[in-house]
């Protein structure tokens, strides 16, 4: 079946099964392979992007779910990868291994966009299921703070 | 332990490592143009570290770690894999500050897998413990060539001339040459001798410490940079495997036709069972081939199997753990004696005994495990997120019974590996599936896959007993500890060496006359295998329980009887640690004592942060811990409170990490963090379960981690600062961490618990 979908401001076909997860139609059909998979059950926030502006979970959302809307991935989140967001996660450090990051950035891209200046318990709130084996949390929390232009703790 | 490395000085200018399709290798430091990093996907075909190629490369070639281009380019190759603890950012530097060269001007590349390098097995905290002067030598031996060239230039003598900021300088005239310009006379002139090569004084070495660009930032944030399952190449299939539920079970009968019947799936295959022991085999079971995959998950759902249980298929970990309970009862190998504990005992005003358990570990990498192999004809080409790439080669090349230089293994990114990755067997499950299908495989393990298939840390139940002497002075300790240890992996043994017990038990500093520790039998039912921190764990958690109920029980503070059981700042001999011998991590007892100052210095430090005395007074409820391992000194001090949600939760940590020679501070602070956040995960959620062979648990549900809840907003990590010799670094933070946090519960609540994890046990 074919579906249309945008993905970071582009026009894409996607001929698959319709209940196939996003994220395997971002991977391994548009070959978009920023986003992670990491649990298949929604448990880890690995596979987060933007549908329509909100954080979903690619690894449990049918791509037919997004026929006719907006997908934006780790690779569209901004031009040359100077999102706030990016900058701060650069200049604090925050990744380890790297690989939840993409989910990470991209759920924290929604809560400043909501929220421009979270509280502490809004920022641990939002990321409460992204986990990180590594233990970026720390960082993660600074980071989203700089981005959002709280002074530091 | 791994042996020193050795470096091969040959000629030897790695063509093709800056861009596989796997895509990790190029790195540029940050001062290069962000733009130029790829995105591992252009699509150009992978060459390899061919010799023909090699002999052609243009420019100062002295050894496999550097080259000199002529456009002054700097070419550092890291040949340890990258899955976090930023390697990419750390060794290369020491390299680029031997060699006097501008970071902005060098490139890393990612190294295949191949034994020039030395030891690539990226494991047991060694990258810069194992490396720090050789790779510093290999710098230094390019630094020398390119000074000889410039002195034969001028016609001055070498040692007026040195390299600093990409040139070499003669420092009486101030005359400079770039070493691009000198890349092609130093290339003509013979490679010094090692002894020959000198180093230079640490003062000069100007990144040591410091904290370092990261090369790798904006590849991670941008999701350009490339893991296993990021590899793409034509033709490929993506295989998801029907594993047996217990290792060593097999297939009995399966239909393929239902699998087969998912579009997309292209083909069924079972593969071989394998026999014990179980090394780096494939689990065995069947696997689904398909075009994408959802395919292949989609067709291993529809696949109806028939097993047979196998060997280990009874496996129960609760009826294990009263197993191990026993052997402890009988006793075990001495591995640790001095003076006459059972007569200490005996004579003792006072007797403390305690059981302590710690269950299997997954190590849960987020990137579950992913290797490519692309097998044809009488050569094999590999993608994977291998911790260890020369064993995945040998692997390879036995199971297709050709010789290793015919197996090229390309190392991309790893999504964490914590021991995980140190393991050949989804390499080996990638290479009999592209020999079977004739087409590259690419074997994705699903999140359950990895739960329930691990190479597991050992469980473990340990027994300790002290005798207390009419005063409270410990005057005997006994400690027996039964786990299944790693050897079972690679051959049938019954149960832990005297060997296994170094991590922890061995190399304690007692200050106690009569000590005797003992290795207890224990047969392995499922696979073990390293998980960050390994045996430590355990031990630790073990250990500096103990030492807590040993304070409690007299009435004191846990500091306080820390100091006065380790005994005051000294080097304890092998003989006053009442052992024959410590294989001490492969490094000699001469550089890396057992060092009961050090151990004391963590702990004055840690306390020191935490204002023990003043929080405690105040009413928090602090926990202590401390631990050698990896040659590192260790402690942390934990901080918890009641949670209405979760019944406690850690509020505040403190870790302090005596670990010598710092190359990287920024990145050792990182993995410091992390350690924290890896000891919450072990202490309060971690462990699986085994009923009828079969792993109990599938995925983050149930088989937890923290999150960033579970990780306290304040977390404080400092590193002591020391020019002594380099130790570990990855692993040495996580030991301390879980008993901390079970001693704090006790302060807090008054519940003993001497298991993990700590929040199953709990009663609120």
């Amino acid at each position: 079946m074919t579906i249309r979908l945008r993905v970071n401001g582009v026009d894409r076909t996607v001929d698959a099964d319709p209940e196939m997860p996003l994220l395997w139609a971002l991977r391994d059909i548009l070959g978009l392979t920023g986003t992670k998979y990491g649990c298949g059950q929604a448990l880890c926030g690995a596979c987060s992007v933007h549908l329509d502006g909100q954080v979903v979970r690619a690894c449990v959302t049918p791509v037919r779910r997004a026929a006719g809307g907006a997908v934006t991935t780790i690779e569209g989140l901004s031009p040359d990868g100077n999102h706030p967001l990016q900058r701060a996660w650069m200049e604090l450090g925050v990744p380890q291994c790297g690989f939840c990051q993409a989910g990470q950035l991209m759920t924290a891209a929604a809560l400043l966009k909501a929220k421009p200046r979270p509280t502490d318990d809004e920022i641990d709130q939002s990321l409460a299921a992204n986990l990180c084996r590594c233990g970026t949390y720390p960082r993660i929390r600074a980071a989203v703070r700089k981005a959002a232009g709280l002074p530091e703790k | 332990m791994s042996e020193r490395p050795v470096l091969i000085t040959r000629r030897s200018f790695l063509i093709g490592l800056n861009l596989s399709a796997g895509g990790l290798a190029l790195g540029i430091f940050p001062a290069w143009s962000r733009a130029d990093e790829p995105s591992g996907k252009s699509g150009k075909a992978p060459t390899t570290a061919d010799a023909a190629e090699e002999a052609k490369a243009p420019g100062l070639n002295p050894n496999p770690f550097v080259h000199v281009g002529f456009d002054g380019l700097v070419t550092i190759v890291c040949a340890r894999s990258e899955m976090g603890q930023g390697v990419r950012s750390s060794l290369p530097v020491l390299i680029a500050d031997e060699l006097g060269a501008t970071l902005a001007r060098v490139k890393v590349v990612q190294a295949d897998g191949d034994a020039k390098y030395g030891d690539q097995n990226t494991d047991g905290s060694s990258s810069v413990r194992n490396f720090f002067d050789d790779l510093r030598r290999a710098g230094a031996t390019a630094r020398q060539m390119l000074v000889a060239a410039a002195a034969q230039r001028w016609n001055v003598q070498p040692d007026t001339c040195v390299a600093h900021d990409h040139v070499v300088e003669h420092r009486p005239t101030k005359r400079t040459l770039a070493f691009g310009e000198l890349s092609a006379a130093a290339a003509k002139l013979p490679i010094p001798a090692e002894k020959s090569v000198t180093l230079r004084p640490r003062a000069e070495l100007h990144h040591l410490g410091k904290e370092l660009p990261f090369i790798d930032a904006a590849a991670y944030v941008t999701g350009k940079a490339a893991y296993g399952a990021d590899v793409r190449v034509p033709e490929m299939l993506i295989a998801v495997i029907a594993r047996p539920p217990a290792v060593g079970g097999k297939v009995l009968h399966y239909d393929p036709a239902p699998a087969l019947a998912v579009p997309g799936v292209k083909r069924v295959i079972a593969l071989p069972a394998p026999k014990a022991p179980y090394a780096f085999q494939a689990w065995g079971g069947v696997a689904v081939l398909a075009e994408n995959t959802w395919a292949a998950m989609r067709g291993r759902a529809a696949l109806k199997i028939t097993w047979d249980a196998g060997e280990n298929g009874t496996y129960d970990s609760d009826a294990y753990r009263r197993e191990l309970a026993a052997s402890l009862q009988k006793g075990g190998t001495r591995a640790r004696n001095l003076g006459d504990v059972d007569a200490a005992l005996a004579k003792a005003a006072r007797v403390i005994d305690a059981e302590y358990y710690v269950p299997h570990l997954p190590q849960m990498p987020m990137e579950p495990p992913v290797a490519m192999a692309h097998v044809r004809g009488d050569r094999c080409e590999i993608w994977a997120s291998t911790q260890n790439p020369q064993e995945a080669r040998s692997t390879a090349a036995k199971l297709l019974g050709v010789p290793e230089e015919r197996v090229t293994i390309h190392v991309t990114f790893l999504g964490g590996g914590f021991g995980r990755k140190s393991k050949a067997d989804f390499v080996s499950e990638a290479v009999l599936l592209s020999k079977e299908a004739r087409v590259p495989v690419r074997v994705q393990w699903t999140r359950e896959d990895d739960v329930r298939h691990a190479y597991y840390n050992a469980v473990s139940t340990q027994r300790l007993r002290a005798g207390l002497d009419g005063r409270g002075k410990v005057v005997a300790w006994l400690h027996r500890t039964a786990f299944p240890p790693i050897g079972s992996t690679f051959a049938k043994v019954k149960g832990p060496t005297a060997e296994d017990l170094q991590q922890g038990v061995l190399d304690l500093a007692l200050d106690v006359p009569n000590v005797r520790a003992e290795a207890c039998a224990a047969t392995a039912h499922v696979r073990i295998g390293w998980y960050r921190s390994v045996y430590n764990i355990f031990h630790a958690f073990a250990i500096s329980s103990f030492m807590d109920e040993i304070a409690h029980a007299r009435g004191q503070d846990p500091r306080d009887v820390l100091y006065e059981l380790i005994g005051p700042p000294r080097t304890v001999s092998l003989a006053d640690l009442g052992i024959g011998k410590l294989p001490n991590y492969g490094a000699p007892l001469a550089t890396h004592p057992v060092d009961a100052g050090r151990l004391h210095g963590v702990v004055q430090r840690v306390t020191e942060l935490a204002r023990w005395n003043d929080r405690k007074r105040e009413g928090r409820a602090l926990g202590l811990a401390a631990h050698r391992s990896f040659l590192s000194y260790a402690a942390c001090v934990a901080s918890v409170v009641r949670d209405p949600e979760r019944t406690v939760r850690v509020d505040e940590a403190w870790l302090v990490l005596d670990a010598g020679t710092i190359v990287n501070l920024d990145r050792v602070r990182a993995q410091l963090q992390g350690a924290i956040a890896m000891g919450i995960s072990n202490a309060l959620f971690g462990g699986v379960t085994m009923k009828k062979g079969a792993t109990q648990e599938s995925n983050f549900r149930d088989a937890r981690i923290a999150g960033i809840r579970d990780v306290p907003r304040k977390l404080h990590v400092e590193i002591i600062s020391s020019d002594g010799p380099p130790c570990g670094v990855g692993e040495p933070g996580v030991p301390p961490v879980a008993p901390a946090i079970a001693n704090a519960i006790f302060a807090l609540t008054g519940q003993r618990i001497r298991e993990l994890p700590l929040l199953r046990a709990l009663r609120v």
